[in-house]
């Protein structure tokens, strides 16, 4: 039994849209970082890399490790519990460990040409860099073989775990030592008062809402893939049976 | 069964299997024979690589001893679910009717128990072997059970979702080494504090230490007894 080709597809009318609008954004967003923001006072033209550091932060940690644990939660919860919202999680910690690494190495791009070193054990990038491996190790638990409904209920208790443990990591490694700036938007003195103005600011939230399309559009194609890949494994056991059946009918 | 009584029986059983843990250990004798001879190993390691310079052994002495004690205590867990998977014996805890949480409990509290016993060794090389001197033994008390049972319960809660599984003495460290980073972090810290006399500088990390430990036995009580489930 073969799958028709229409519904072996992941894109549909709605992710071509989308994936389109991502391409776009994206490249107005390349624009904007490279030639039409000015360099700045300090940093030269480093800064532009930050167009992509904090967009590329934004879509991992809070909109992919968000996602993947409130998925999770919403398996566990029995009321709830269904196969969609599994591969939802692992669909998108698969994206968020991807653009966690391209955040973790831009940063250290930057870091080498501003603060003189690839790496340094600052707060945030310690906290990163745990994160970073707390999500691999779930992707890992998620390959484990076993029956699809424990292998589930095992990733989304894994996914769980890893939660409790980021604003502790968060806190220790925030007490230990601290060299990264504030965050640019999110506390509570600079929300008022952003300390970039003007071109810089309008190019870094253009950049957020590029990488926010691009996780929508990358997560339609990424769940589909899984949902097909479920299915398939679903009909070749279907088809198994069948034969087995057909033997026995027959002898 | 009203709470009370499932609170009784859960701890009942958490002795339970706490005492037979600690026997099979203490008859089979691998714990002693093993883990506490690699523990004093990883020290004996550790002096080699840092250049036996006295003074930098004694400035890193607390990051050596957690770090010691977090390796030895990944092989402690292994062991406690190694034990299981002999003789198909999970499958007679499941069928044993025990308290889930109970169970967590036993198995958490006797690796725990074979922490602080390592710890008590581990302590006794530092001061021989780094020439460590001991002060603070306030903090350093209160630091060793917080960090002792948050390793114990954090790595409890993994071990069960490794237990049983081809791959599961590798799976193990690269799940637990990274949620026992803030552990490894605030102990080290703490210790120092106390060792150098500034115990002021410690109190917030032996905080840390107790939540920590807090999270992780309330995650294990409500999460292990879904995991032995299906491990």
């Amino acid at each position: 039994m073969t799958i028709s080709p229409s519904s072996a597809s992941t894109s549909s009318r709605t992710t071509t849209i989308l994936g389109w609008l991502t391409v776009v954004s994206l490249a107005l967003t390349a624009v904007m970082a490279l030639v039409i923001s000015p360099a700045d006072v300090n940093m030269g033209d480093s800064v532009r890399l930050l167009y992509l550091h904090v967009p590329t932060a934004w879509l991992a940690m809070y909109v992919s490790f968000g996602v993947t644990t409130l998925a999770s939660v919403l398996y566990l919860w029995k009321r709830t519990r269904s196969r969609f919202w599994d591969l939802t999680a692992g669909a998108s910690a698969e994206i968020g460990v991807l653009f966690l690494g391209l955040t973790l190495l831009i940063g250290a791009i930057w870091g080498r040409i501003t603060w003189g070193v690839w790496w340094t054990w600052d707060a945030r990038l310690t906290t990163t860099a745990v994160l970073f491996v707390l999500y691999i190790g779930y992707l890992a638990v998620r390959k484990v073989p076993a029956s699809p409904e424990v292998q589930s209920r095992r990733a989304a208790i894994v996914a769980i775990a890893a939660f409790l443990d980021v604003p502790i990591v968060h806190f220790a490694v925030e007490w230990w030592r601290t060299l990264h700036q504030d965050a640019t938007f999110l506390s509570d003195r600079r929300l008022l008062d952003p300390q970039i103005g003007g071109t810089m600011a309008w190019t870094l939230f253009l950049g957020v809402v590029a990488f926010t399309l691009l996780y929508c559009w990358l997560m339609a194609h990424r769940f589909r893939l899984a949902w097909l890949e479920d299915r398939l494994a679903d009909r070749a056991m279907q088809v198994a049976i069948d034969e087995r059946r057909a033997e026995a009918v027959q002898s | 069964m009203g709470p009370r009584r499932g609170r009784q029986a859960m701890w009942r059983d958490a002795a339970l299997v706490a005492g037979k843990d600690l026997r099979v250990e203490a008859r089979s004798r691998v714990g002693i024979n093993q883990v506490v001879p690699f523990a004093l190993l990883v020290l004996i390691v550790f002096a080699f690589a840092l250049d036996s310079d006295r003074n930098m052994l004694i400035s890193a002495g607390p990051g050596l001893f957690w770090v010691t004690v977090m390796f030895s205590g990944l092989l402690a867990i292994q062991r406690s679910f190694v034990i299981e998977s002999d003789d198909d014996a999970r499958d007679a805890l499941r069928l044993s009717g025990l308290d889930g949480a109970g169970i967590f409990l036993g198995k958490a509290g006797a690796v725990a128990a074979q922490l602080a016993l390592l710890e008590v060794v581990l302590t006794l090389g530092v001061i021989v072997l780094y020439g460590v001197e001991l002060r603070g033994p306030v903090m350093l008390l209160l630091t060793c059970l917080a960090a002792t049972v948050g390793l114990a319960a954090a790595g409890t809660v993994y071990g069960i979702i490794a237990a049983g599984l081809r791959v599961r003495d590798t799976l193990l460290p690269l799940l637990v080494l990274p949620v026992l980073a803030p552990v490894l972090l605030a102990a080290a810290r703490a210790c120092e504090a106390a060792l150098a006399g500034t115990p002021a500088d410690g109190w917030p990390w032996v905080r840390l230490l107790f939540v920590f430990a807090i999270i992780y036995v309330t995650f294990g009580v409500v999460a292990f007894g879904p995991l032995l489930e299906e491990a």
